[in-house]
């Protein structure tokens, strides 16, 4: 190694760094594009898990169930059970004499418990203030995306059955 | 990159740019369009879910193919730059 470079040659750090700055972009640009489209594939996956998930989905077979008698539930009161399993709550609603309605339980946006509140006569979750038609189950306010799915149901002597759950869409 | 970079590598530098560019944006639409799917699956909007998946699959054979041309691009840029390493005028 000389000692002393002569004048006009390339730089010492030139000889020792033989790094291309301009092929680093490229490698660095190229790296990145590849992540991205990895991403993109990983969303297409994604779709098409939804579509597999679409295609092979059955429409599920309700089961009737007793609720209660007609006159266990108070006007203005609820009656609180589980349809079509054990592991869906929902409410039974008395507004007025001869109105019942029944809905699920678990708030459309995140399954919070709603409950009714008879002054506004509305169905309320306390999570993060969704409020629910009793006409329909169509969100009034808040974040829930989706109405409240509603439980069929038929009054067959003085019992009140359960007969299917009715999942609405937006309007 | 200084002056003695040749201007094809500075063209490809662009090139590989615009195509990233267009790779995110086409990112973002499928980003919106999974959750914006998804959320209609819940809600059982089962109608929708045929048509969401094809575009998504549209939307990422574009990203492949944009990957491809910045492959491109990038082999090329490699090749002019041994050509000039090979010459005696290594690039920058």
């Amino acid at each position: 190694m000389k000692l002393f470079r002569p004048t006009g040659s390339e730089p010492l750090w030139k000889d020792e760094f033989s790094i291309h700055i301009a092929d680093e972009r490229y490698v660095s640009r190229r790296q990145f594009t590849k992540f991205l489209v990895l991403t993109s594939l990983g969303m297409f996956a994604g779709n098409a898990w939804i579509l597999v998930r679409s295609c092979f989905s059955k429409t599920p077979a309700y089961s009737e169930k007793n609720i209660c008698s007609a006159n266990d539930v108070p006007i203005g009161g609820v009656w609180l059970f589980r349809y079509p399993t054990e592991n869906d709550p929902c409410i039974l609603i008395r507004p007025d004499e001869d109105t019942y309605v029944a809905y699920s339980q678990k708030c459309t946006h995140l399954s919070c418990a709603v409950y009714y509140a008879r002054e506004k006569n509305r169905l309320e979750c306390p999570c993060h203030e969704g409020y629910f038609s009793i006409r329909n189950g169509d969100v009034l306010q808040g974040p829930p995306p989706r109405p409240l799915p509603r439980v069929a149901l038929e009054r067959r002597g003085d019992i009140i059955v359960a007969v299917r759950i009715e999942t609405r869409k937006e309007t | 990159m200084d002056e003695r970079t040749p201007p094809a590598r500075k063209h490809g530098l662009t090139a590989i740019d615009g195509a990233l560019a267009l790779i995110a944006l086409l990112l973002i639409v499928q980003m919106w369009l999974l959750t914006a799917t998804l959320d209609s699956y819940l809600a059982g909007h089962h109608e929708v879910v045929l048509p969401a998946a094809i575009i998504s699959g549209v939307l990422f054979l574009i990203c492949a193919a944009l990957y491809l041309f910045v492959r491109r691009i990038d082999a090329e840029a490699r090749n002019v730059r041994e050509e000039m390493t090979r010459s005696g005028h290594p690039p920058v």
